[in-house]
């Protein structure tokens, strides 16, 4: 306890110094979501079903002689089990600084409040990016073994689905991240996304049976039918339409409602 | 330095904050005074945006805070001890921004040793962290970046008498090295063992401020006689202004005058001395009276 150490070490004129860089920014945003439990058990539990979600396929396949089954269908696997968790992890990557009230530091350290969104983002992107390398990796280990156990194997995988594979789970992330930025608060954003990943799609097919001209309608609106062709890799020229049009709704929409008052709100 | 100038926030119909102007100088302690709800809080955070001022504008070092590339290594700000990730280490929460401002990892272990928390002190988690703690961790970030100016809101909350006097010896070091150093709190003994200028605020509104002599001076003297009916009829014929005050009086006078005045009546005193703190105290309390939650009864000060 000594107050002598405290000597100024060259210090800087205040114009001069360089800013915080976007990839400074990004590197921080990053350690965040590992150095508390929540968020280290967050990934780690993602990782380890999509792990055990393959083990668990491989073992079926062979068990059922499944024939089929290739290198896009563990694929497939790996993408419901993160599409779960990525959103979630996107939720975290705001809600934190709100529910812990962190933002106090963050938006003091970084004034530029965009910015530090836009770094979570990143950051969210990175992750996703982590966890689709992963599936990737596990997917192909879990080929060579069925086809080990069970063969032929099959490869037939184009660029078309990988892409779609990461579109998806980007699209999930993102999903998450706009509703918290909306709502900043977990539980809420928790809720809300999977009211609407779950309970309105079936609403939507209701609606449609009911009354003929929602039918027409829903493709636009309806968020999660119209990823679905992404999964096959079947996209036409009206599906990124659909995709393009319900995502502005579901994705773009919360973002920049939630956006606009996070530049403005009073962080206390 | 810190420049405000004619800040003023409202939240709906109440006034937070009233066209607020003052000035924290470099080489100086300056301590923020004002009773709880006074607007020290909102006041703090328009300096570092976190808070947008509906008029006025606050200036550190000439820029608005938003302009200050890379800020924590300019200005060191504690808001609040207790707004950080309970489940960090106190040692990440440093680590985080040490990363952010670019600084070496050796800078975080130096700041902890620097406010007395030792390694595995460090390594605890802040939900494990008892307020003193928080305090003593939420000043570590603010020297962190090595800033030349600390902006620090109450943050002799929960430290123990001995921590005061650490964090006194500390700002004054900072100050003597021409660092710029403005800290609020609603106890006017704190800020007086700490600041070298004050500034009162009351409902809003800058009540007083000027050095802490200044504000400290021509208040009377206090004076206690064994006869006080004597010892008001003395003063009263020297002409000196004198009230009732605690068990004696409170007069108008320096201490030499009521001295003389006493011997002239052959009025015995038993206490004579300069209204020095008190007259703060009783500053304090009148510039925020109006402001004070709760009723003051006579007799009954702080």
């Amino acid at each position: 306890m000594t107050a002598t150490t405290t000597a100024p070490t060259g210090q800087l004129s205040f114009a001069e110094n360089p800013r915080v860089s976007l990839s400074t920014l990004v590197k921080v945003e990053l350690r965040k979501m590992v150095d508390t439990r929540a968020g280290f058990w967050l990934l780690g539990i993602t990782a380890a079903l999509v792990v055990i979600a393959n083990i668990v396929a491989l073992i079926i396949f062979a068990a059922q002689d499944v024939t089929d089954a290739q290198y896009g269908t563990f694929i497939t696997i790996t993408s419901y089990v993160s599409s779960i968790f990525l959103p979630i992890l996107g939720i975290m990557l705001i809600t934190q600084e709100w529910g812990q009230r962190t933002g106090m530091v963050t938006f003091t350290l970084e004034p530029h409040r965009d910015r530090v969104i836009l770094s979570k983002a990143l950051a969210g992107l990175v992750l996703s990016l982590g966890c689709i390398v992963l599936g990737l990796v596990v997917g192909l280990i879990m080929n060579l073994l069925y086809g080990a156990l069970q063969g032929p194997i099959g490869w037939d995988i184009g660029i078309e689905y990988i892409g779609g594979f990461v579109l998806s789970q980007a699209i999930a992330m993102l999903a998450g991240f706009a509703l918290a930025a909306l709502f900043l608060n977990t539980a809420a954003a928790i809720v809300i996304y999977f009211v609407y990943t779950l309970v309105l799609p079936g609403i939507f097919e209701l609606l449609a049976n009911l009354m003929s001209g929602f039918a027409h309608v829903r493709p636009w609106i309806d968020f999660q039918s119209a990823q679905s062709p992404l999964g096959d890799a079947s996209m036409s020229g009206s599906d990124w339409g659909h995709l393009l049009v319900s995502g502005l709704i579901w994705l773009v929409l919360p973002l920049v409602i939630g956006l606009t008052r996070i530049m403005r709100a009073e962080v206390k | 330095m810190i420049k405000i100038e004619n800040v003023t926030k409202k939240y709906g119909a109440y006034t937070a904050v009233d066209d607020v102007s003052f000035v924290a100088q470099p080489g100086r302690v300056t301590g923020f005074l004002g009773p709880n709800g006074a607007g020290k809080s909102t006041t703090m955070r328009m300096m570092v945006g976190l808070t947008l001022p509906d008029r006025g504008t606050a200036t550190i070092g000439g820029l608005r805070y938003a302009d200050i590339p890379n800020p924590g290594r300019h200005v060191g700000v504690l808001l609040d001890a207790s707004a950080q990730h309970a489940g960090r280490t106190g040692r990440e929460v440093l680590v985080l921004g040490a990363q952010l401002m670019g600084l070496p990892i050796t800078r975080v272990d130096e700041m902890l040793e620097l406010v007395g928390l030792n390694g595995s002190e460090g390594k605890r988690r802040v939900r494990n962290y008892s307020l003193g703690m928080r305090q003593r961790l939420g000043i570590a970030h603010a020297l962190l970046g090595d800033p030349s100016v600390l902006i620090l809101d109450e943050p002799a909350n929960g430290l123990d008498p001995a921590g005061i006097r650490w964090m006194r010896g500390l700002l004054a070091h900072f100050a003597g090295k021409g660092g710029t150093v403005l800290l609020s709190s609603h106890l006017l003994h704190e800020v007086e063992m700490i600041a070298d200028d004050m500034i009162l605020i009351g409902r809003g509104k800058i009540v007083a401020q000027g050095t802490k002599e200044e504000l400290l001076r021509g208040k009377g003297s206090f004076v206690k006689g064994l006869d006080p009916a004597a010892l008001t009829a003395a003063l009263q014929r020297a002409g000196i202004a004198a009230t009732p005050y605690e068990d004696g009086l409170r007069a108008e006078a320096e201490t030499v005058d009521i001295g003389r005045a006493a011997a002239a009546a052959g009025v015995v005193l038993t206490e004579l001395r300069g209204a020095d703190g008190a007259g703060l105290e009783d500053l304090f309390l009148q510039l925020t009276a109006d402001d004070q939650r709760d009723v003051l009864t006579e007799g009954a000060k702080a």
